[in-house]
């Protein structure tokens, strides 16, 4: 503990390190105030923050320029309310999604986002978003949130959103902290539209040739809540699809009928909503992508959003794909330009020089320096 | 050189309107009680065109206001008399349908029903259906983030815009989308309500039509019975397409402009709409008329047809126009409640019209705890309309006194700038115009709207130099 903000601080050391770089100091905030009051202090001298929750994607995105100090959320970890009958709970960011997902289940609910990684936050999952296969059916987190509060650079809170499902008062600046790897500022408090956990659940997994082959469920009636392709270096293409609800073991008969084979199980596959490994990229590409030899991909067939590893070369592969398709080195080592093109890039960089002209949150995490 | 010799520069005479009564025609949107004439009109083809005019401004300070097709609630496309009117109803093409892709690329001008009708044969549809979508633009859906009756299960129009080309308010054409790795600039825009710049391509996702809908008309004796009816369904873990809710006086109102046939004497009645796959549909339906007949619903009306179903919903959709029957004027609010607080905010307006002397006409998407209620006045009476004003205002204080929000799907526009203070802090305020400050540090893009007091943006502020304070 130091000086009188009671707030605990630790010197750095390599288990902290983000992306290869080891902060100087680990502040452990219990509060908003404490956040804020931690970000006026860097403020006042001219340190360097990163944000981070579980720690399980700090590898993801480029390293920081500096870090002087790496504001760990872990002990923010209250449900702050949850009304039931409304849908709505608001947390703060230090929650894991484990943790929340066990409090919710007792009242029959959920947030319907599927994490790839146990341990990861909330903050974390707004932060540095990763795609999960329900996110067909029930968007991504920024389709979830409802409200933010958020401490910037300087140590002001600010809220935007509210707890209502419904809303439109003001910017939504949690839509913009959403994918911001801590650039903005910390995202210290959420607020997220729930869902009643599915009566049933039945996965139909088949495998196949090609990718368009999962085509004719997706312009089925059946309404599947994700529909998942594993593609692996090497081995058999498997896709597999989610359908939940009372009749979930009715729509899974029938969409084995309409594809003409398949087996209809009660858990998913092993593979389902897992990322392969490292070197990790993300793809983006809304039609069937050509991929490369010793490439495994995994992901939405519905939504075009998938992970991929084993790719070296990746300005190789961008090249032999559809023009509106993006491919970004997420973790790992990449020849190549590890971002791709980002159209709206210098529009983000105006925004980041608004919140934080003095570039000291997480510097240089994202493209062009931001 | 003025702005005028260099708009008549970019654009042939018959799209640029100078003309005092012809600009009359622009003086208000939805919300006619603002009006201001704008200075010009004009009425461009192209984003190049967009870009153009938007330089234009840059260069003699000039501000400027776009607008769809002007159905808006809260004046947010209303004109400013020292600016100029960029109106997207000349770009109205659909650029692009593809099915492989449950994609459509459409002009701002597009109405919201076209792009639903270029692909409802092939069994494809847009979801968000504002109730003015046979009209309403989409460019203008873009900027107000519309919602609509089935935006309960399916959500706003920012969770079904994919990408966008906006011309940035510099006169820079941009296009944003929700690949982009980084911050979410598209979630950001959409919504902003013409602040940050115009949306000239608008990539909108395309669902599969369901395999089966229904709909259900309950009628309750109470509002009360309605309310719990409401709550059992929510709590019951199902989620239907829309849950739409009439008092009496709405239903009063609906019966003497359409003829709608509700159940007479009901005190509400709740229209319940189930999609998705039939076995689903068909449980769910069952379990609905179950919870409405538990909870006192006198009678349970199943449409049977497509004619059917269109008829339940006349009414509702007709309510509001119809409060004219039976008030020579009427407010349209517009606020939202934590679904829980309904009954509790029932009350409170059911309070607020016995101390003022003001009737209200409550409709609303009760699933989503947006109410509109309908503050009814006689504008020939002296102090009426300033009562009525009164009540319309108190009734947002209910909802921010009870965690909601002052719009759910209007938007702020003009109307409600003022009582941003009362739902956010000026901390949060100047956060959001940080936002406007990177979009449009000039503060030309629909000035006035959205923020109570116009803030200067001024410089990006100068590296700091200090010490480590005391906690390091």
């Amino acid at each position: 503990m130091l000086g009188h903000t009671r707030v605990t601080v630790r010197d750095g050391g390599p288990a902290d390190a983000v992306g290869g770089v080891v902060p100087r100091w680990v502040a452990l905030p219990e509060s908003l105030e404490e956040v804020s009051v931690v970000l006026g202090a860097c403020a006042d001298g001219g340190l360097a923050v990163t944000p981070a929750g579980g720690r399980t994607k700090l590898c993801w995105a480029a390293p920081p320029e500096r870090l002087d100090v790496l504001l760990d959320l872990s002990a923010m970890h209250e449900v702050l309310e949850h009304v039931a009958g409304d849908l709505v709970v608001r947390v703060q960011a230090g929650i894991t999604t484990a943790r929340l997902a066990e409090v919710l289940a007792k009242s029959g609910q959920e947030l319907a986002l599927d994490v790839p990684f146990p341990g990861a936050t909330i903050g974390g999952t707004l932060a540095a978003p990763s795609p999960g296969p329900r996110a067909y059916r029930y968007g991504n987190a920024r389709d979830l949130l409802l409200g933010v509060t958020v401490v910037l650079a300087d140590g002001t809170i600010a809220r935007a959103g509210g707890k209502v499902v419904k809303n439109v008062a003001g910017y939504d600046l949690g839509k913009l902290f959403t994918g911001s790897y801590g650039t903005l500022g910390v995202i210290a408090e959420a607020t997220f539209r729930l869902h009643p956990l599915p009566a049933d659940r039945r996965w139909l997994t088949f495998g196949c040739e090609g990718w368009e082959d999962a085509g004719a469920l997706l312009r089925s009636q059946l309404e599947p809540s994700a529909v998942e392709i594993d593609h692996p270096a090497e081995g058999l293409t498997t896709v597999a699809a989610l359908f939940e609800g009372s009749a979930a073991g009715d729509r899974a008969e029938a969409a084995r009928e309409v594809l003409g084979g398949g087996e209809v199980h009660a858990d998913a596959p092993s593979w389902w909503g897992r990322p392969p490994g490292l070197p990790l990229a993300s793809l983006r590409c809304r039609v069937a992508p050509h991929v490369p030899e010793g490439v495994s991909v995994r992901g939405s067939l519905a939504t075009g959003v998938y992970l991929a590893s084993g790719v070296t070369d990746l300005d190789a592969w961008r090249s032999r794909l559809p023009a509106d398709a993006r491919l970004v080195g997420l973790a790992g080592d990449f020849t190549g330009d590890r971002w791709g093109p980002i159209p709206s890039l210098p529009l983000m960089r105006r925004v980041k020089e608004r919140f934080d002209p003095e570039r000291r949150m997480s510097p240089g995490r994202l493209a062009g320096g931001v | 050189m003025t702005v005028f010799d260099r708009l008549e520069a970019i654009f042939p005479p018959d799209r640029v309107i100078t003309d005092p009564v012809r600009l009359r025609t622009y003086e208000c949107d939805g919300l006619t009680y603002h009006r201001a004439t704008p200075m010009v009109v004009v009425l461009p083809e192209t984003a190049a065109e967009v870009a153009a005019v938007v330089k234009a401004c840059a260069e003699f300070g000039v501000p400027f206001v776009a607008r769809g097709s002007g159905t808006g609630l809260s004046g947010g496309a209303l004109p400013r008399s020292d600016g100029v009117l960029i109106v997207t109803s000349r770009m109205r093409r659909i650029l692009s349908v593809d099915l492989d892709r449950r994609q459509a690329v459409v002009e701002p001008g597009v109405t919201n029903l076209a792009i639903t009708e270029a692909v409802r044969d092939q069994g494809y549809y847009y979801a968000p259906d504002p109730s003015s979508q046979q009209i309403c633009s989409i460019g203008g859906n873009v900027a107000e983030n519309s919602g609509g009756a089935h935006c309960l299960k399916y959500g706003f129009t920012v969770n079904h815009v994919q990408a966008l080309e906006i011309v940035t308010p510099d006169g820079e054409i941009v296009e944003i989308s929700e690949d982009d790795f980084g911050y979410d600039l598209l979630g950001a825009f959409v919504g902003s309500e013409g602040t940050l710049g115009i949306a000239t391509k608008i990539t909108v996702r395309l669902m599969r039509a369901p395999e089966a809908v229904t709909t259900l008309l309950a009628a309750f004796e109470t509002i009360e019975a309605g309310g719990q009816a409401v709550s059992s369904i929510v709590g019951a873990g199902i989620l239907p397409a829309a849950i739409e809710m009439m008092d009496a006086l709405a239903i009063e109102a609906a019966e003497a402009a359409v003829s709608c046939g509700y159940p007479a004497d009901a005190g509400a009645v709740l229209i319940v709409e189930l999609d998705g796959p039939t076995p689903d549909v068909e449980s769910q339906l069952a379990e609905v008329i179950a919870i409405c007949v538990a909870t006192g619903s006198f009678e349970q009306r199943v449409a049977a047809s497509a004619e059917e179903r269109a008829k339940i919903w006349k009414g509702r959709k007709s309510a509001f126009a119809a409060v004219g029957r039976i008030s020579p004027a009427y407010i349209v609010q517009d606020g939202v409640v934590p679904r829980t607080c309904l009954g509790e905010v029932l009350a409170g307006i059911d309070a607020l019209q016995t101390e003022f002397g003001i009737r209200v006409a409550n409709v609303f998407h009760a699933g989503d705890g947006n109410l509109h209620p309908l503050v009814l006045f006689d504008d020939t009476a002296p102090g009426e309309g300033e009562r009525a004003e009164v009540v319309s205002g108190r009734i947002l204080d209910l909802c921010i006194l009870h965690g909601g929000s002052i719009t759910g799907e209007h938007g702020v526009g003009v109307d409600k700038a003022r009582y941003m203070p009362r739902m956010f802090t000026d901390a949060d305020l100047d956060t959001m115009q940080r936002v406007r400050c990177a979009f449009d540090p000039g503060g030309r893009s629909n000035p006035g709207k959205v923020f109570p007091t116009p803030r200067l943006c001024g410089e990006v502020p100068r590296v700091r130099k200090g010490s480590p304070g005391e906690i390091f």
